[in-house]
C-alpha cells in the first residue's frame, strides 16, 4: 500500500488557495496604504476595502453597512453576543438563550455574562445532535436578550434549523445571532431570508488566512463599540484594517458561496462511503444526524480505543485529523459536545472526526478505509479495556 | 503536543506488548472514564523480575509511558522496580508535557498495583512492602 498524505482537518482550518492568496499579495508591498490616509495610497485601499465588504455583502444577501471586520470566528462570536446584550441590559432584558453544545467562544461567553447578572438558559440537543425550534420557543421569556445557537456544530456537522429558529426569535422580538463557522461555504446563506440578526464568520476555516473575521449585525441593532479608538468599522472597532486580509476574506467568501450545491454533490457520496465503511469496525457509532450533516464531516466513537493514540497513528500514516477525546483537548473531559449526545466518557475518548474540502478524492477515502482497521485492530489488540470488553461479550455501542 | 522522538519511538515500537498467562503478579491502575487504563503482568524468579508486558488503553504517552516502564524493570530485582518513580520514567523518555505528567504516574502506580498482587497472592501484607498504591481519582491531582 502506497502512502498517501491526507489533511482530513478542515474544521480545524485550511490553506490560504492560490487564488486568494494572488489577490491577497499586492495589499502587501505594493498597496501598503493606511485607508485612512488622504493621499492616493489611502484612497485606494479604502475603496478596496469598500469594495470587499460589497462583496461580502452580496455573497450574504446583506447591505455592505452591515458587515464589520474581525480577527475571527472568537471574536465575532464575544462582539456580537457582549456587544448586543450590553444594550439591552439597561431596559432590563438579562436573559440568554444557547445549547449546550455551542463552541467555547460562545459558551465561555455566556459564563462570563452570568457572572455579570445575567442568566443563561442552555438548551438541551437530541442524541442526534439538533436543536428543537420548540424548545427554544418555550425558552423565551419577556427579559429574554438574545439567542445564539450555531449554524452547524464543529465537531459533529449536524445543521440546525437555522430559518425556523430565526423565524421564532422575529416572532417573539428577540436578538438571534448564529455562528456560522462551520456552516459557511456548506450551506446557502441568506441573513434575511432566513431571519439572521448577527452572524460570525471565520476566513481560514475556507481559505482565506488566519486572522481574519465578519461579524454580519443587521441594520437597526445597536452594537456596543469593541475597540475604541479611530473611527475605522463605523467607529465599533478601532484599528488600522487588515487590508490584505479583508481582500482575502472577500474573494475566499466569493469563491466558497458560488457553488455550494456542486460542492454538496461532490463530497456526500465520498462522507458516506467514509461513514458505511467505518461503521463496519465492529463497535463503532456515528455520532451526529446522518442527513442533516455538513457533506464534509465524520464523526465516529470507536470503542476500545483512546483517541490520541489513534490521531498519532493516523498521522503516521500520513492522514491528519481530529478526535474529541480528553487528551486532545487537554483536559480532562472529553469533548462536550459528544457527552451532550448522551455518549459516556469511555465513549467518547474514543473519537475521530475527519473534515474534509473539495480536493478530497475517492482514493483517500478508499486509503482511510484500508488504514483505519488497521489501526483499530493493533490498538484493541494493546487494549485492556477492549479485553474486558470482550471477553465480558459486552457491547458499549 | 509536543512529543520527545522517544516518546515517539515507544509510542509508536512499544516494547514488552501483550499478556503473560502465569503470570505471578497483575497490576491495573486507571479507569476508562478518565480516558487511561493500564495493566502490567509480571513473572518473577527468586527476588527477579524474569520477564513483563503490558497492556494500555489510553493516548501516546500513556502507552510510551507503560512501554518505558517495562523496560526499566524487566531483569531487575523487585527493589529496584519498587524504587521506580514517574520521574525516572519521564527523564528516561526526555520529559513529557506537562499535561501528560499524570501518564507516568500511572505507569510508576501499575508496577506498584503488579507487585501488590504478587505479595497478596503470596500471603504477605503487600502495604508493608509496597506501601499504598493511590487509586484513580487520586490521579487527577497530578494535573
Amino acid at each position: 500500500m502506497e502512502k498517501r498524505y491526507i489533511y482530513a482537518d478542515h474544521a480545524a482550518t485550511t490553506a490560504v488557495s492560490d487564488e486568494v492568496l494572488k489577490e491577497m499579495l499586492p495589499y502587501f508591498q505594493e498597496h501598503f496604504g493606511n485607508a485612512s490616509s488622504i493621499y492616493s495610497k489611502g484612497r485606494e485601499n479604502e475603496r478596496a476595502i469598500l469594495d470587499a465588504r460589497a462583496r461580502i455583502a452580496k455573497c450574504l444577501n446583506a447591505d455592505p453597512k452591515e458587515i464589520y471586520f474581525t480577527a475571527g470566528g472568537s471574536e465575532s462570536d464575544n462582539w456580537a453576543i457582549k456587544g448586543s446584550v450590553d444594550k439591552l441590559a439597561a431596559k432590563g432584558k438579562k436573559h440568554i438563550i444557547t445549547t449546550v453544545f455551542e463552541h467555547h467562544a460562545v459558551l465561555h461567553t455566556c459564563e462570563f455574562l452570568e457572572k455579570h447578572g445575567f442568566e443563561v438558559t442552555y438548551l438541551p440537543v437530541s442524541p442526534e445532535g439538533l436543536i428543537n425550534p420548540e424548545d427554544v420557543e418555550k425558552a423565551i421569556r419577556e427579559d429574554t436578550a438574545l439567542v445564539t445557537i450555531m449554524y452547524a456544530n464543529n465537531e459533529i456537522g449536524t445543521i440546525q434549523p437555522i430559518p425556523e429558529i430565526g423565524e421564532i426569535c422575529r416572532k417573539h422580538k428577540v436578538l438571534f445571532h448564529t455562528d456560522a463557522v462551520q456552516a459557511i461555504g456548506n450551506v446557502p446563506i441568506d441573513v434575511k431570508a432566513q431571519n439572521i440578526d448577527m452572524l460570525s464568520i471565520s476566513g481560514h476555516k475556507f481559505h482565506a488566512p488566519k486572522g481574519i473575521g465578519i461579524l454580519y449585525v443587521k441594520k437597526g441593532i445597536l452594537l456596543s463599540n469593541l475597540i475604541h479608538g479611530g473611527g475605522q468599522e463605523s467607529g465599533k472597532r478601532a484599528g488600522t484594517e487588515n487590508v490584505a486580509g479583508i481582500i482575502g476574506i472577500a474573494k475566499a467568501l466569493e469563491l466558497a458561496t458560488e457553488n455550494i450545491p456542486a460542492k454538496i454533490a461532490k463530497l456526500t457520496p465520498l462522507r458516506d462511503k467514509l461513514i458505511d465503511g467505518i461503521l463496519k469496525i465492529d463497535q463503532t457509532r456515528l455520532n451526529g444526524d446522518r442527513e442533516k450533516r455538513l457533506c464534509g464531516n465524520v464523526n465516529i466513537s470507536i470503542v476500545g480505543i483512546e483517541g490520541e493514540s489513534l490521531l498519532l497513528m493516523l498521522d503516521h500514516y500520513g492522514i491528519q485529523a481530529s478526535s474529541g477525546s480528553a487528551c486532545t483537548s487537554g483536559s480532562l473531559d472529553p469533548s462536550h459536545v459528544l457527552l451532550s449526545l448522551g455518549l459516556v466518557h469511555e465513549v467518547a475518548h474514543g473519537s475521530l472526526r475527519l473534515s474534509f474540502g473539495e480536493e478530497f478524492t475517492e482514493q483517500d477515502a478508499d486509503y482511510i478505509l484500508e488504514v483505519l482497521p488497521q489501526i483499530v485492530n493493533r490498538l484493541r489488540s494493546m487494549s485492556p479495556m477492549w479485553e474486558t470488553l470482550t471477553k465480558q461479550n459486552k457491547k458499549l455501542v | 503536543m509536543n512529543y520527545s522522538e522517544k516518546v515517539m519511538d515507544h509510542f509508536t515500537n512499544p516494547r514488552n506488548v501483550g499478556e503473560i498467562p502465569d503470570a505471578d503478579g497483575i497490576g491495573e491502575v486507571g479507569n476508562a472514564k478518565c480516558g487511561d487504563i493500564m495493566k502490567m503482568y509480571l513473572k518473577i524468579d527468586g527476588d527477579t523480575i524474569s520477564d513483563v508486558k503490558f497492556k494500555t488503553f489510553g493516548c501516546g504517552a500513556a502507552i510510551a509511558t507503560s512501554s518505558m516502564a517495562t523496560e526499566m524493570i524487566k531483569g531487575k530485582t523487585i527493589d529496584d522496580a519498587l524504587k521506580l518513580t514517574n520521574k525516572a520514567v519521564m527523564e528516561a523518555l526526555d520529559g513529557l508535557p506537562p499535561v501528560k505528567v499524570h501518564c507516568s504516574v500511572l505507569a510508576e502506580e501499575a508496577v506498584k498495583a503488579a507487585l501488590t498482587d504478587y505479595y497478596t497472592k503470596q500471603g504477605v501484607d503487600a502495604k508493608l512492602i509496597v506501601g499504598e498504591v493511590p487509586s484513580c481519582e487520586e490521579c487527577h491531582e497530578h494535573d
